[in-house]
């Protein structure tokens, strides 16, 4: 299964701190460990929100809002995409995490949806898609 | 924590651990049956310590300690066993101290190196191409027999016995646990990469049926194409490869029906392809190239893949950088299914007249006779070409030599959109 794991921001993080070469040096490893365990397929650090914006939805209205966000604890400072066998994996990779933040912390695990959780519920919808896709076929 | 808690949790932690604690192991030993045997060992000794204990902060090195442990004990009885001497005391406590020396140097060196070098012994020439397949997924992707026996459409007992079989050809044979160098090593890597591919491609085959445990071996393959290219990041076929697994894997959701039949690539809707994997593949592929290794089988089947990835839609693929892909991918691997492939890719770049001159060479060869796609292709070009009443009698024979129901109506459509058959005179 293929995960998300979240940086949650903090204040440090917020106010574009870069971490010290010793955390530096510890995530790097991390990240090898990863690799070599066919673990990472992707991730990144992200700016604070002072240099990100939002677009509000409201029916047809649409309203950018500049950063920074307030609410720091939901915000994300970075990100990995993993590939791990269940949940209990992840779990377990993620608690080998060096601590990203100076001070506490936390990391969020999230399960990308899959063909398999659409279940019933998508099913017409597909079923139409490659119907649709056949007479195409027949056509040519 | 509850005990089922604690209990998944040691499993979970010794998934994570199992292919590098055997690798370290195995060095150590030089017998990957004791080496799984004793990391086996260290787990029951993690079940029943980590419900009480916790568990400890370096799980790996706890489990590999553990493992070590059982190691030497092992190593005194044998010696108790072999030599009845009166000296023998003193001589077990000197050689115990050698022992932990090794084993503690064992435990601080490149663990990759260690794992590359199980891959290496799992993948070795003197087992077959099944034992392979079947120790690399026990050893490095940790599968039960149970599972690889149902990847491969076998029972528990075959599989059981290909690896314990396997096991003993390898301790047998004492130069398998050598590391590999020089042009021996290019040999063995290229016995471990296409023993990964067989595994994808095992896989691959399974996803337009219904057991998971088949399909999710793609998920394996790239995840063991994955660790190659971490723990050996200088050879470029390792990215080739992985490059290609990893692009071909992207398209596995599109590559299946809602019942379950193939679609093909010019009829996949490509927004089902997982652009993720695509860029990873690319990434891969450039490695490879930046690492010298455009030419590798691996890297310009990987190539293509690429090229039909890039294209939004099928009208928009770039057929001549796929024919001249194919022409050197002949020159690396020279094969008939090569030519087939290239003689499509130059029928879609320089029009169906120059495919069928490249088919004609193919036509007169004994090995292409009855291979379907063949005659397949033949139709098709023909049918492009205007000579309708050549493509369906191509088409007719193709059907004839399918085995499988779905294509051959699929081949027999295709052969009545070519019109009406001529009139067959009497007799």
């Amino acid at each position: 299964m293929r995960v998300m794991v979240m940086v949650k921001a903090t204040k440090d993080s917020e106010q574009g701190i870069m971490p010290g070469p010793e955390l530096f040096e510890a995530m790097g490893k991390f990240n090898e460990e990863l690799v070599k365990a066919g673990v990472m397929l992707s991730g990144d650090g992200l700016k604070p929100t002072s240099q990100g914006k939002r677009i509000a939805f409201d029916g047809p209205k649409r309203t950018v809002i500049d950063g920074p966000f307030a609410e720091t604890r939901e915000l994300v400072a970075g990100y990995w995409i993993w590939e791990v066998k269940d949940m209990a994996e992840a779990v377990e990779w993620a608690k080998r995490c060096p601590n990203p933040m100076p001070g506490p912390s936390e990391l969020e695990i999230r399960p990308f949806y899959e063909m398999a959780d659409f279940g019933e519920a998508a099913t017409p919808e597909i079923v139409e898609r490659f119907d649709r896709l056949r007479e195409e076929a027949k056509k040519r | 924590m509850a005990g089922t808690d604690i209990n998944r949790t040691v499993e979970t932690v010794f998934r994570i651990e199992q292919a590098r604690l055997i690798a370290g192991l195995t060095r150590m030993v030089r017998d990957v049956g004791l080496a799984e045997e004793l990391a086996q060992d260290a787990l029951v000794t993690a079940l029943s310590e980590w419900p009480t204990s916790g568990v400890p902060d370096n799980p790996g090195a706890w489990l590999m300690a553990a493992a070590k442990r059982r190691a030497i004990d092992r190593l005194r009885r044998a010696k108790m066993q072999d030599r009845k001497h009166a000296e023998i005391g003193r001589d077990l406590d000197e050689d115990r101290d050698d022992d932990v020396a090794r084993l503690d140097s064992a435990l601080d060196d490149d663990i990759g190196d260690d794992l590359l070098n199980l891959i290496f012994i799992a993948c070795h020439p003197v087992l077959s191409a099944d034992a392979r397949a079947a120790l690399t997924l026990r050893l490095i992707a940790g599968l039960t027999t149970e599972e690889i026996a149902r990847a491969f459409l076998t029972t528990e007992p075959t599989v059981a016995q290909r690896i314990t079989r396997a096991k003993k050809t390898l301790a047998e044979s004492g130069a398998a646990y050598e590391a590999p160098r020089g042009e021996e090593r290019a040999a063995r890597l290229a016995s471990v990469l296409e023993v990964v591919y067989l595994i994808f491609n095992e896989g691959y085959a399974a996803t337009a049926g219904d057991d998971l445990i088949r399909a999710d071996l793609c998920g394996e393959a790239q995840r063991l194409g994955r660790i190659l290219t971490g723990i050996a990041p200088a050879e470029p076929e390792a990215f080739g490869l992985l490059a290609l697994m990893e692009i071909q894997a992207s398209r596995l959701k599109a590559r299946v029906g809602p019942d379950g039949e193939a679609v093909t690539l010019p009829e996949q809707d490509r927004t089902l392809w997982d652009q993720l994997l695509i860029h990873r593949g690319r990434e891969a592929l450039a490695k490879a190239e930046a690492l010298g290794g455009a030419d590798g089988p691996y890297a310009l089947q990987a190539a293509i893949a690429a090229c039909h990835a890039r294209a939004r839609k099928a009208e928009e693929t770039d057929w001549r950088a796929i024919a001249a892909l194919y022409d050197r991918l002949r020159e690396v691997i020279p094969s008939p299914v090569v030519d087939l492939n290239r003689a499509v890719a130059h029928s879609m770049a320089f029009g169906p007249e120059a495919g069928l001159a490249l088919l004609a060479p193919l036509e007169a060869q004994d090995i292409m006779r009855g291979y379907m796609p063949l005659p397949a292709a033949r139709g098709d070009f023909l049918f492009r070409a205007g000579r309708y009443a050549e493509a369906r009698a191509a088409f007719e024979t193709a059907a004839g030599l399918s085995r499988n129901a779905v294509e051959r109506n699929f081949l027999l459509k295709r052969a009545a959109a070519c019109g009406p058959a001529r009139p067959v005179p009497r007799q």
